[in-house]
């Protein structure tokens, strides 16, 4: 029973990360229909970004703040010069340059900041709680509640972004149809350009609770790419609520795995997922639409 | 209501790809008044209105509205211009409330006219009023008709482009649409350019009427003149 426990804490404070990482891509799927695989790629190198201000002496905060602010620049501006050319052309475009993207982006990372794995701080303590002998495990810990603290809020507020605002209700109608949204003055191309900038902000917070887990290299953010493009696909790819569920269902699911199959397991256990749910469940939990452009 | 202005077509030329389907198009619409733009599928009469909303890049001719050139702008500064265009068929957004579609028509209001704005669309449609918190994809036909319109009239427009608002409703519901058009002009004094096969009903209600007929003007007349015209009627009108 504690090991479920455990096992069941942690996989949802891995889900909150991997919703994240979901989110991201959510955002930017629904106002342009394109997969940014680079988007692990742009959350390591905010962290980079983060790590440089944390070794030049200032605190903690003050770095996850930068990493923040540099996700959202770093997406506006590859949505405004790399992106936005491909509008309108074969979808196969926008694939070969995000895929581009994230090669450019790991080159110049390792080219700048080398190949070795670098620690990375946490903002709070990584050791569990305990309740008498009870011990929860790192799920429990001040750091996964921060974690599922600032993904929650983080989607809140996108909510209420996106439900109760002029320039919310001016993105989602960019989203669904870029047209009508023309129609009614709304520059379609600004609201892009924000999606993609949330989008690199949620990846930059992705990238600043992951990688304390993970080690900081060039590569980093790849397998957790996956898992939240795994997350997002179970979600409906295009359900903001959707990729928060898929994340947490896929953390749990693989912390299953991790602890009563084999330790070596999850990333192997992710992709059966990824492929099972596309072969039964295409359009996903939460699609609103049955079929998808791929 | 903002104050209604003249809308002017001059030779215009567009097209899509290759082969242009307007060739020398010129219209006018004066202020306060319905111009009714008809003709047979393939005439160019949607293609004329998403030229002027800026969807269909012009070639050569003008298009002002006032004196001020709409030729070649984006479709959202010409929204923001004054120029409302209701599209055939695809003009609501599915996946948002009834209430939502209508605050996009008001995005191009002032923050203190917005409320009062809404409370006055909903007096008069009052059936949208009581379906204003569903989706806007449970909306019937002339429901989806009705609100693109109100959504439209939220923008203030200084000119209103309506295509084929009466396509695929029920007899009983097309009247509806074309009193509310008729109604407007009269009570608000909207310059009305209405795209419509049902020639009929357009010229009903009508002050002007454009014939085209593939991409160029055959006749331009008073709208009772062009429904009593017998020949013309039955060469391009189809009753």
């Amino acid at each position: 029973m504690q090991e479920f426990i455990e096992f069941t804490l942690g996989g949802l404070s891995d889900g909150m990360i991997y919703a994240a990482v979901g989110l991201s891509l959510v955002l930017i799927w629904r106002g342009t229909r394109v997969v940014n695989y680079a988007q692990g790629g742009m959350a390591m190198f905010t962290s980079y970004i983060a790590l440089i201000v944390i070794n030049a002496g200032a605190s903690y905060w003050l770095a996850f703040a930068v990493a923040l602010v540099s996700g959202l620049v770093l997406g506006a501006v590859l949505e405004r010069v790399v992106v936005r050319p491909t509008a309108g052309k074969p979808p196969l475009n926008a694939v070969i340059v995000t895929i581009g993207l994230l090669i450019l982006i790991e080159g110049v990372a390792g080219i700048i900041y080398g190949s070795k794995n670098r620690s990375f701080p946490a903002a709070y303590s990584i050791v569990g709680a305990k309740v008498g002998n009870f011990a929860l495990g790192a799920g429990s810990s001040p750091s996964a509640i921060f974690t599922a603290a600032s993904v929650l809020g983080a989607a809140v507020l996108l909510a209420v972004l996106f439900r109760f605002t002029p320039i919310g209700l001016r993105m989602r109608a960019s989203a669904f149809s870029a047209t009508v949204a023309q129609l009614m003055g709304v520059r379609v191309g600004r609201m892009t350009t924000l999606g993609w900038a949330l989008a690199g902000l949620i990846g930059a917070l992705a990238g600043m609770l992951v990688t304390p887990q993970t080690f900081l290299y060039p590569n980093s953010m790849d397998s957790i790419f996956v898992l939240g493009f795994t997350a997002a696909v179970i979600g409906g790819l295009d359900s903001p609520v959707g990729a928060i569920v898929g994340g947490l269902i896929l953390g749990v699911l693989l912390n299953y795995v991790t602890g009563y199959v084999g330790s070596n397991l999850p990333e192997l256990a992710g992709l059966a997922v990824l492929v099972l749910v596309l072969m039964f469940r295409p359009s996903g939990l939460f699609a609103s639409t049955a079929t998808r452009q791929v | 209501m903002t104050e209604a202005a003249s809308l002017t077509v001059t030779d215009v030329v567009a097209g899509y790809g290759s082969a242009p389907v307007l060739n020398g198009v010129s219209i006018s619409a004066l202020p306060g008044t319905i111009t009714a733009v008809l003709g047979a599928n393939g005439a160019g009469k949607t293609t004329l209105l998403r030229t002027i909303s800026g969807f269909v890049r012009t070639r050569g001719g003008q298009v002002t509205m006032d004196d001020v050139s709409l030729t070649r702008l984006a479709p959202d500064r010409i929204a923001r211009a004054g120029v409302a265009h209701v599209p055939e068929g695809q003009g609501v957004i599915t996946e948002l409330t009834v209430e939502e579609n209508l605050r996009l028509g008001l995005l191009l209001r002032t923050r203190a006219e917005r409320a009062a704005a809404l409370d006055d669309v909903y007096r008069r449609f009052g059936s949208l009023a009581d379906r204003r918190r569903r989706l806007a994809a449970t909306l019937s036909g002339g429901e989806r008709q009705i609100l693109v319109i109100a959504r439209a009239l939220l923008s203030a427009p200084r000119v209103l482009l309506l295509d084929e608002p009466s396509l695929g409703l029920a007899p009983r519901i097309v009247a509806q649409v074309l009193d509310l058009i008729r109604r407007l002009r009269d009570e608000s004094g909207l310059t009305v350019l209405l795209v419509e096969q049902n020639a009929r009903g357009a010229l009903s209600i009508a002050d002007r009427g454009v014939v085209l007929n593939l991409g160029r003007i055959v006749a331009e007349a008073d709208a009772a003149a062009l429904a009593a015209d017998v020949q013309l009627r039955q060469h391009y009108l189809g009753f």
